[in-house]
């Protein structure tokens, strides 16, 4: 526990450290391009664009529960499960090589290895917010804007980091030692968001799946987005039981293996 | 004060046979251990007092990066503590982590901010970290475009930006400039006198004896010996020979000084004297005098080849002169035991005035490293006084004119 307040407070002494890495992660992303900072919008709309058009407008699929009467519900629904996934997915799959990644920084420079994860959490968040703001403006312009329920937003929000990176640290650390871990994860990735109801609404999938369903840790947020923006309700919270206690877990097991493993990590590296 | 202490320091690296034999080593929850542990330091046991410099010496393999990388705190040890009194810099690797697209500025930033600075203070040593670097207006241009040599020059600026209490060198400051070096260690030297402890990893014999109050001698990640820098530089020359894993003798001469030596002892030396021009032996030059250094050796069993040298050592243990029979293309060979050595080597004394040392070697090849048979450090002392000529001061008399004018 003390070791935990110690690294808290080296941490809170290398802010400046942090936040300077989160500004040059993002401008080295855009320093050598023409449309700089348009290229995190551009990926995240064509996306939107490709499933809206491919799901909803060429296969006309019937989207019970998703038809409120209006030509955006569609979207709104697409955007609430999508952009939130990318951000979970940006996390964890960046958290999976991040050690590996920055082993000579690890490897020569002391400092506390606790700032890495979260200048990725904040670099991604960067991101997130200049898509997700835009996705807000839409909502606003629309004449869709859901009122204070949107602060409901937060704790899911707070729930999904959580997941993120208690997840993306024990990959991340796992990774080191097992680079099987990273490659299976990958295609694991691709797995859950098949198996998760983002670009389609959970009630299509056969009645004797359904409660398959909430084992899926991320069923319970990606629901709770969609009602919130979408059906403009207050989300049920008891959907978010089972994502937080598996991400407190996570959280746990990815901390215990971290500072069980940190060094022997370096000497991996 | 103690400013680092070192006690029962270890460091050993896992090593498994396979890869799956790690997982096992993760998942079954006995105590049964599924690997190797290789280690690299053991049992290193020392104190650096603060403000003191010490050095630390051993052939590549022998432990000294793991060693300043523990001390460093980057890597853990696996057995034994090190503990630390003060601010601790390491310049274990420079540059680290510059990003080409960023200027020199933005750079030298993000370095600081990696040693823990805020944005206020980073601003407040900006100026004087561009003074030092003096790279220019480049320092505002993509580090991309910069020679090693700057971005070696912006990097050691940052890093020594602030004096430290402790500070961990690597070989690393012997890139750059000659300009630069001298500069570099002129700061390090203006650290050491307000009391920064230094530990400094290096080859260079002349960076060891010039800065260090002490060294400290590795090998196979074991403290062989602590101690005098002259000293535990010459065991260590006699080390790098001493890969046969034939025998290091030191010995104390009648003036009091330790001898090291080494060798196979194909052939060994048997006497080294000096002599005037009168053939008197002596251990008094002046400045000047024609000198003869004469040494005799036998040989014990045949060698193919056989090259002698001689060395002369001011008091500093930096060589003032050196030859052997290699560069001068007087290699003996197909020598039958029994056979009896004598080189001469007749010089003019042109040296300052005080003590010299001769270190002579027998050996195959270039130098002593590929095969020695005998190696004696300080086989004979001797002190050169200057009566014939003005005084002057150096290591070395240069024949020369002087000229003055004035209108």
């Amino acid at each position: 526990m003390t070791s935990m307040l110690q690294s808290l407070h080296q941490t809170w002494r290398y802010r400046g450290f942090v936040l300077g890495s989160v500004k040059r992660d993002f401008q080295a992303k855009y320093h050598q391009s023409l449309m700089g900072v348009l290229w995190t919008l551009i990926q995240p709309l064509a996306m939107i664009l490709v499933y809206t058009l491919v799901l909803s407008q060429v296969m006309k699929t019937k989207l019970p529960g998703v038809e409120t009467g209006n030509g955006y519900s569609y979207s709104i629904f697409l955007c609430a499960g999508l952009l939130t996934w990318g951000l979970f997915a940006e996390i964890v799959s960046k958290s999976q090589t991040l050690f590996i990644d920055n082993a000579n920084l690890l490897k020569k420079v002391n400092f506390p290895s606790a700032t890495l994860p979260l200048i990725l959490m904040l670099s991604a968040l960067v991101n997130f917010g200049i898509i997700f703001g835009l996705f807000l403006l839409f909502l606003i312009i629309s004449g869709q804007w859901p009122g204070w329920v949107i602060l409901c937003l937060l704790p899911v929000l707070a729930v999904q980091l959580m997941l993120s990176i208690g997840l993306g640290l024990v990959l991340g650390v796992l990774n080191v030692f097992f680079r099987d871990v990273g490659q299976f994860f990958t295609v694991f990735l691709q797995f859950w968001f098949w198996l998760t109801p983002i670009v389609y609404p959970a009630s299509v999938l056969p009645s004797y799946l359904q409660p398959y369903l909430f084992a899926n840790p991320f069923y319970g947020l990606t629901a709770s987005y969609q009602h919130i923006l979408l059906h403009q309700q207050w989300p049920e919270f008891a959907n978010l039981a089972w994502p937080l206690l598996f991400s407190v877990l996570l959280c746990f097991l990815g901390v215990h293996l971290f500072s069980r493993h940190a060094g022997e990590m370096v000497d991996e590296l | 004060m103690t400013a680092i202490s070192v006690k029962g320091l270890g460091k050993a690296y896992k090593q498994y046979n396979n890869r799956w034999l790690r997982l096992l080593d993760w998942l079954s929850p006995g105590s049964k251990q599924w690997h190797r542990l290789n280690w690299v330091l053991q049992d290193l046991e020392f104190e650096v007092q603060a403000g003191e410099a010490l050095g630390i010496i051993g052939v590549n393999g022998a432990g000294k990066s793991t060693l300043l990388k523990i001390i460093t705190g980057t890597t853990q040890a696996t057995t034994g503590q090190v503990q630390l009194q003060g601010r601790v810099a390491a310049l274990l690797e420079l540059g680290m982590g510059f990003h080409p697209d960023f200027t020199g500025r933005q750079n030298a930033m993000m370095a600081a901010q990696l040693q823990g600075l805020s944005a206020q203070e980073i601003q407040q040593l900006m100026p004087s970290i561009e003074a030092f670097a003096e790279i220019g207006p480049s320092i505002d241009a993509p580090v991309r475009i910069y020679s090693s040599g700057m971005q070696m020059r912006l990097a050691f600026s940052v890093a020594t930006a602030i004096r430290p209490d402790v500070l961990i060198v690597d070989e690393a400051l012997s890139v750059g400039d000659a300009y630069f070096q001298h500069k570099s260690f002129e700061r390090i030297r203006e650290f050491q006198k307000s009391g920064t402890t230094l530990l400094l990893v290096s080859h260079d014999k002349a960076a060891i004896q010039s800065i260090c109050n002490r060294a400290l001698l590795l090998s196979h990640g074991r403290k062989v010996m602590e101690g005098e820098p002259e000293h535990v530089m010459n065991h260590y020359n006699a080390l790098l020979s001493d890969r046969k894993g034939d025998s290091i003798q030191v010995s104390t001469t009648a003036a009091g000084h330790k001898s090291t030596q080494s060798g196979t002892g194909e052939v060994v030396i048997q006497q080294v004297q000096l002599f005037k021009q009168n053939s008197e032996a002596t251990e008094t030059l002046l400045t000047g005098e024609m000198a003869r250094l004469q040494l005799l050796a036998q040989v014990m069993s045949p060698v193919a080849e056989l090259v002698v040298g001689v060395m002369i050592k001011d008091r500093l243990g930096q060589v003032v002169f050196g030859v052997n029979t290699f560069h001068s293309q007087q290699v003996l060979t197909e020598l039958r035991a029994e056979e009896k050595i004598e080189l001469n080597l007749e010089f003019e004394a042109n040296l300052g005035p005080g003590h010299y040392s001769v270190t002579v070697a027998l050996h195959a090849g270039p130098d002593h490293v590929q095969s020695n048979y005998d190696w004696r450090d300080l086989a004979l002392v001797f002190e050169v006084v200057n009566v014939s000529k003005e005084e002057f001061v150096g290591v070395t008399w240069l024949p020369h004119t002087l000229r003055i004018q004035h209108e």
